[in-house]
């Protein structure tokens, strides 16, 4: 079972596209030139701080808004491990899937957690937070073929017998 | 058992007897609509993914829309993506100025009711207003599509919205919106579609169907449904085959939630800085002091709009150090308020009048504002630094509240 | 020994009975213009470095948002919003998104005999009334709005003797490129270049302003007309007064004098990089272009709107080129949706943006990309003036701008 521990860095409810990546900067050639203006409007400095590895908490309809591909990508970029919110918005959700962004729903962690804390996810599994377990279910089936593949660009590869 | 609307589209689709929510299935698509801004990516992934011909051509539709006109150097390289990707693989469909994407999909034919389309923006939502399944997808799976016309989906529940009755006079649609999604949340109807009907919906013009629509994804809907009607059919150029008339919701289908709604018990509403979802009664936010005006938007840049915008503008001017911006959202919107003398007015009465795009509503230009400003605007989204910095106050509302406002320089 | 006429109207402003080129002057100015351009700075400027600042007299002071309307980021949009506040608490006229500052200028203030300065290089427009009009720095801009005067070195001037009429398709904008095109992108240095002879009474308002306009792009310091009938009847149907009407002395001293025969300009272009560096149109014919623009403070105005929307009628434009249309002032856009014109350039696939400074400024709207050709009817074609470094300008008449916009290659309106 894939198991990994890394820093937190906590959002809240309704984190959306605009905040992840505005459209100012979406006309940017690469995802690298973009990165640095992530979570600009909420939190200018956090681009700069987060490190290969870190976790994002967050509440409810995390990446609501645009369906700017944008977003996860640039999360991805900035070296965030996975996601764990109390749900995530549907279009967020299904780019991060198929560009390999990990993605968890648990109810409870983000009432909890505090920012600057480790937490250890165990995929499909569970979430320990200061010796305290959250329950997190698998992704379906479907989801799952994709991100076997190493995301939709991949299954698509394999599809055209490039792979 | 009885469907929903949009489980009689996806059965209908999928060639299957019936579908429920929860099924995944891979629906084929009628139309995908690729935007300016997401391009260059689009085009990455489909070379990425080895493909080397689009599935069909004639149902792709390329829209320049975010980006017109080019305010940024880097804006020209997405044309250009556009334009060779479009000759290469024989893409006629393509609108470099016409104006705003989801305005053209409607207004130019492209979509049918019953159709299932996807385009690269989250307000695809839009084309419910004709009784399509519609919906916004990234860039990647807009590339997948290209290669190969389908997309798998998990068939949603649905909400079903009644609404009976008839509205007081000066609320409009995105009034009832508005409401709609302070009710539901901002994440109310993720992975849902809402389904409207009722009296108050069925005496509705197709823009004002098409304002809700529009906005049903800030309660994070994957579509919104209206049933097909007379209107649809004259909208859209076309006579409604027994499938299209069949999209109403059954008597016996399954709604996961209903909610009814008198016509009557609707007031102009606003959303509060800085969620779509903070809906707030305009007499309680009255006097409230201005420094700009928006009306345009996929949400509220029609015919309808413009005309009740010049209504309670005629004989008046914009207050002075108040900035009004009005954007029609399509040449053909544009050609017929000049023709009805609605532009006339507006600019006599001192507005910025633009050509159709989305600069303002996705804070490309076109009217960016800085820290301490506040604007009434009536597009789809108030996040924070979504038309500027992150100081800038956003307050959505109707073209009759906005138009209002900008005469009075304050919220009235 | 006589007076010319820029001589005079310095006189006027300086209390003087006499001036002649080479003396410096302390003159009252009659009226003070500043765009948002520069005018945050002259904000900043009076607030950091001044004691006790006030304003000498507000009635006299207009403060313009025209260049980057509506506002392209919040920079733009935080030091546009210093202006408003600054007019708000001043009492300062404020126009915002209502047109080029040049012609909101001509549409509401300017007055023969007036001396005026504008933060703006195309401040010479106002000679088309016969008004010394100059462009300053917001230095100097500071220092008059603060005291109501200035100093003016009194410049020479230069005589250009029009004669005839100019031919059918052929246009004031061709006329001034080609004198700027004889004389060199700094012939009239420090100069006032004054228009004159039976020529004079073919052009209108609107023509002598494209003329005076581009007076700056020979490096003139200022042009000037005299205010004759057809400039008087054009101000009283605007319901003012001159100041004071002047005609040249004929005594009067000149630097130089040439003479144009209207009835021989052809249709030009100047081609990149150089205003001056004009050429007849037909030799640039065939140059594929990216990009057309329709506007500007030198031929933005209805006269060029009409001559444009001519071309265009039931044609469409090239799917390879974007053809921006962009009327000088709301005042403008008015009249021209009035004449159907706005609807003709819709159908024919043009983008009409609001009254503005657009690519003529290229920092807002309509920018050109990499390697990519406009052709414009705005002011200069400097290097990377319109866009990126590599991209090139040539500019010509409203005709010629049209008909390339149309064929999607340079060519001139005969060639349809």
């Amino acid at each position: 079972m894939e198991q990994f521990t890394g820093k937190v860095w906590v959002l809240g409810d309704d984190i959306d596209t605009d905040i992840i990546i505005p459209t100012e900067y979406l006309a940017l050639k690469t995802i690298d030139h973009m990165k640095q203006y992530g979570f600009s409007p909420l939190r200018p400095e956090l681009a700069a701080m987060i490190k290969k590895g870190d976790i994002i908490v967050a509440g409810r309809n995390f990446g609501c808004g645009s369906s700017r591909e944008q977003a996860p990508e640039v999360i991805k970029a900035l070296g965030i491990r996975c996601i764990i919110a109390k749900s995530f918005a549907r279009i967020f959700f299904r780019n991060s899937i198929n560009n390999g962004l990990l993605l968890m729903e648990q109810p409870d962690l983000y009432d909890d957690i505090k920012e600057g804390q480790e937490i250890t996810v165990t995929v499909n599994q569970d979430i320990s937070y200061q010796g305290k377990s959250y329950k997190v279910s698998s992704l379906p089936d479907n989801l799952v073929e994709i991100i076997h593949a190493g995301g939709l660009v991949k299954a698509m590869r394999k599809r055209n017998g490039l792979d | 058992m009885g469907q929903t609307i949009i489980e009689k589209i996806i059965s209908r689709n999928t060639g299957k007897p019936c579908v429920a929510p929860g099924d995944i299935v891979t629906v084929s698509a009628d139309r995908v609509m690729l935007d300016d801004i997401m391009i260059p990516f689009i085009v990455d992934k489909f070379q990425e993914m080895g493909f080397d011909r689009v599935w069909d051509p004639d149902k792709v539709v390329l829209i320049y829309d975010h980006l017109v006109p080019p305010s940024q150097l880097d804006d020209i390289r997405h044309y250009k993506a556009g334009d060779e990707f479009a000759k290469k693989y024989g893409i006629r469909h393509i609108h470099r100025s016409d104006g705003i994407c989801h305005q053209l999909m409607t207004e130019a034919g492209y979509v049918k009711p019953g159709d299932v389309v996807f385009g690269t923006d989250s307000h695809t939502t839009t084309y419910g207003c004709v009784g399509a399944c519609s919906t916004g997808i990234g860039y990647t799976e807009m590339a997948s599509i290209l290669g190969t016309g389908s997309l798998w989906v998990k068939v949603p529940e649905t909400i079903k919205i009644i609404i009976e009755g008839t509205l007081k006079e000066d609320v409009m649609s995105k009034d009832i919106i508005l409401r709609i999604i302070g009710d539901l949340g901002a994440d109310g109807a993720t992975y849902k579609s809402l389904e409207f009907c009722g009296s108050t919906v069925e005496a509705m013009s197709i823009s004002s169907r098409m304002t809700m629509a529009n906005m049903a994804i800030e309660a994070g809907a994957k579509c919104a449904l209206f049933t097909p009607d007379e209107k649809t059919a004259r909208y859209c150029q076309t006579e409604l085959n027994p499938f299209q008339k069949s999209l109403s919701g059954d008597a016996d289908a399954v709604y996961c939630r209903t909610l009814t709604y008198r016509a009557e018990e609707f007031v102009r509403v606003m959303a509060c800085p800085s969620q779509v979802d903070k809906i707030c009664e305009v007499s309680r936010l009255e006097g409230t002091v201005i420094d700009q005006v928006f009306i345009g938007s996929c949400t509220n840049g029609r015919l309808e709009d413009l005309k009740m915008a010049a209504k309670v503008l005629e004989g008046k001017k914009v207050s002075p150090y108040v900035k009004l911006i009005v954007t029609p959202a399509s040449r053909k919107v544009y050609e017929e308020a000049m023709a009805c003398g609605a532009l006339k007015t507006l600019a006599s009465a001192g507005a910025i009048i633009t050509h159709p795009g989305c600069g303002l509503c996705c804070g490309r230009t076109g009217g960016i504002l800085c820290d301490g400003e506040r604007v009434v605007a009536t597009n789809n989204r108030n996040f924070l630094g979504r038309m500027g910095t992150s100081k800038v106050e956003i307050y959505l509302a109707s073209p009759a509240t906005a138009a209002a406002c900008a005469a009075a320089g304050k919220i009235v | 020994m006589g007076m010319t006429i820029a001589e005079k109207i310095i006189a006027l402003a300086a209390g003087a009975d006499k001036v002649k080129a080479g003396d410096i002057h302390t003159v009252t100015l009659d009226r003070m213009m500043s765009n948002d351009g520069t005018t945050h700075l002259t904000v900043d400027m009076y607030h950091n470095q001044l004691k006790h600042p006030r304003i000498a007299d507000p009635k006299k002071m207009v403060f313009i948002v025209d260049h980057n309307v509506p506002s392209d980021s919040p920079k733009t949009a935080a030091s546009q919003k210093k202006m408003r506040d600054f007019a708000r608490e001043h009492d300062i006229d404020f126009w915002e998104g209502q047109g080029v500052c040049h012609q909101i200028m001509m549409e509401h203030y300017v007055c023969p005999g007036e001396l005026i300065f504008g933060a703006d290089s195309h401040t010479c427009t106002y000679g088309a009334l016969g008004a010394f009009g100059t462009g300053v720095g917001c230095t100097d801009l500071l220092y008059g709005m603060v005291t109501g005067t200035s100093w003016v070195l009194v410049p020479e001037t230069v005589k250009f003797h029009l004669t005839g009429k100019l031919p059918q398709g052929v246009y004031p904008r061709d006329l001034m490129l080609t004198i700027i095109g004889t004389i060199g992108a700094s012939g009239a240095n420090y100069q006032v270049m004054e228009f004159c002879g039976d020529g004079v009474q073919t052009l209108s308002v609107n023509d002598r302003m494209v003329l005076c306009n581009l007076a700056v792009e020979a490096g003139a310091k200022t042009a000037v007309f005299e205010a004759d009938e057809i400039a008087l009847a054009w101000l009283e149907e605007r319901g003012r007064k001159p100041k004071a009407v002047f005609k040249s002395d004929e005594d009067a001293v000149y630097a130089g004098e040439y003479t144009f025969d209207l009835s021989k300009i052809q249709p030009v272009a100047a081609k990149p990089d150089f205003v001056d560096h004009v050429v007849p149109a037909k030799e640039v014919c065939g140059v594929k272009i990216d990009e057309a623009f329709l506007g500007s403070c030198n031929n933005g105005r209805i006269d060029e709107l009409r001559v444009g929307a001519a071309i265009v009628k039931d044609r469409r434009v090239s799917d390879h080129v974007r053809f921006l249309v962009v009327p000088a002032s709301n005042e403008v856009y008015l009249q021209a949706m009035e004449e159907g014109l706005i609807d003709i350039f819709m159908k024919s696939g043009a983008i009409i943006m609001n009254p503005n400074c657009s690519v003529c400024w290229g920092s807002c709207q309509g920018v050109i990309g990499e390697h990519e050709v406009l052709i414009s009817t705005g002011t200069r074609n400097f290097k990377g003036r319109a866009g990126h470094p590599s991209s090139k300008v040539y500019l010509a008449s409203a005709a010629t701008v049209a008909a390339s916009a149309v064929r999607g290659e340079i060519c001139t309106a005969d060639m349809l």
